[in-house]
């Protein structure tokens, strides 16, 4: 039976600060995603454009009228945060189904017995990561209301004494921007854990050639997952910055 | 006799979770096809509807599925 934890294990405590499997797997990709931000930016002077070029360029075009379709006139405003959590979100989830990743232990000392615990995970994996990014993402909805709306312009939508029904509906769209950090978090942290627990029982239960179709269907959720997590926020987003009435 | 009250209730949670969510999905995605035969040409925004719809309804099966890993495993 394989050792699943649904909290990520530290591997290392230093100074007080536990280093999990999950934050170490996040550092490749951020290494990654910093490697192609600079080939991109290299290419893009250079007269004879490589492949990578032109693969990130076609990426980034669709995400562009994607996001375009939702967000209308301040799409320049807001893309580069939309692409950067479609990107951060589908290079965690695939570096959590390279070889290695969840199979691969490492012996740590803890409190006089020795366990083995995996020495990477998938980032997502980890409830304090999703939480992190639902976090920013709610906050960002809210600075963007306030900046596009102005303070009391936005605050009426929370706080309205006209009427007792809008004042019980202020209420619960207070409620609802709480529910939608949990939402969040909850989605992307089930996708990508249950992910992991599937994989981890089929390749216990059938070896051969049974775990194939379910690392495609890793592979599917983790992008969806990232389409999802970018896309509802830019949906939250032009619901804060719209006018009503 | 608390580790079979474990496997009971990890079973019923993701069970019952994953009803509504079920039902949800499949009218999602039948009034979305329906839509895209009156209409052909809203192909895309059709899409995009669809597939932010179908993850609102995935997410509390998702819920749920967190609900019975965390019995299962604490």
């Amino acid at each position: 039976m394989p050792e699943i934890s649904i909290k990520a294990e530290t591997i290392v405590s230093l100074f007080g600060f536990h280093l999990s499997n999950s934050i170490l797997l996040s550092f490749f990709g951020i290494i990654f995603i910093l490697i192609l931000g600079i080939l991109y930016k290299k290419q893009a002077a250079s007269s004879k454009k490589n492949g990578i070029f032109y693969l990130l360029q076609l990426l980034m075009k669709s995400l562009y009228s994607i996001f375009k379709s939702i967000l209308g006139d301040h799409i320049n405003f807001f893309f580069p945060l939309m692409s950067a959590f479609f990107v951060w979100v589908l290079v965690q989830n695939w570096l959590g189904l390279l070889p290695g990743v969840g199979s691969l232990l490492i012996a740590v000392t803890e409190n006089g017995h020795t366990l083995h615990i995996p020495l990477f995970r998938g980032n997502n994996a980890d409830i304090n990561a999703t939480l992190a990014i639902a976090l920013i993402s709610v906050s960002i909805v809210q600075i963007s209301g306030v900046k596009f709306l102005g303070f009391f312009t936005y605050i009426k939508k929370f706080v309205d004494f006209s009427n007792p029904i809008n004042f019980f509906v202020g209420i619960l769209e207070l409620v609802s921007e709480f529910s939608k950090i949990i939402s969040f978090a909850f989605r992307l942290f089930g996708n990508i854990f249950a992910g992991e627990v599937l994989m981890a029982i089929i390749a216990f239960l059938i070896p051969v050639f049974a775990p194939f179709p379910f690392l495609l269907l890793e592979i599917f959720v983790g992008f969806i997952q990232a389409l999802v997590f970018s896309m509802l926020t830019s949906v939250f987003i032009s619901m804060a910055i719209t006018k009503h009435h | 006799m608390s580790d079979a009250a474990k496997m009971i209730g990890t079973a019923i949670a993701i069970g019952l979770g994953a009803i509504g969510p079920g039902i949800g999905i499949g009218i999602i995605g039948g009034k979305a096809v329906e839509a895209l035969g009156r209409n052909p040409e809203a192909e895309s925004s059709i899409r995009t509807a669809m597939i932010l719809a179908i993850a609102f309804a995935e997410a509390v099966a998702i819920y749920a599925l967190v609900v019975s890993l965390i019995i299962k495993f604490t």
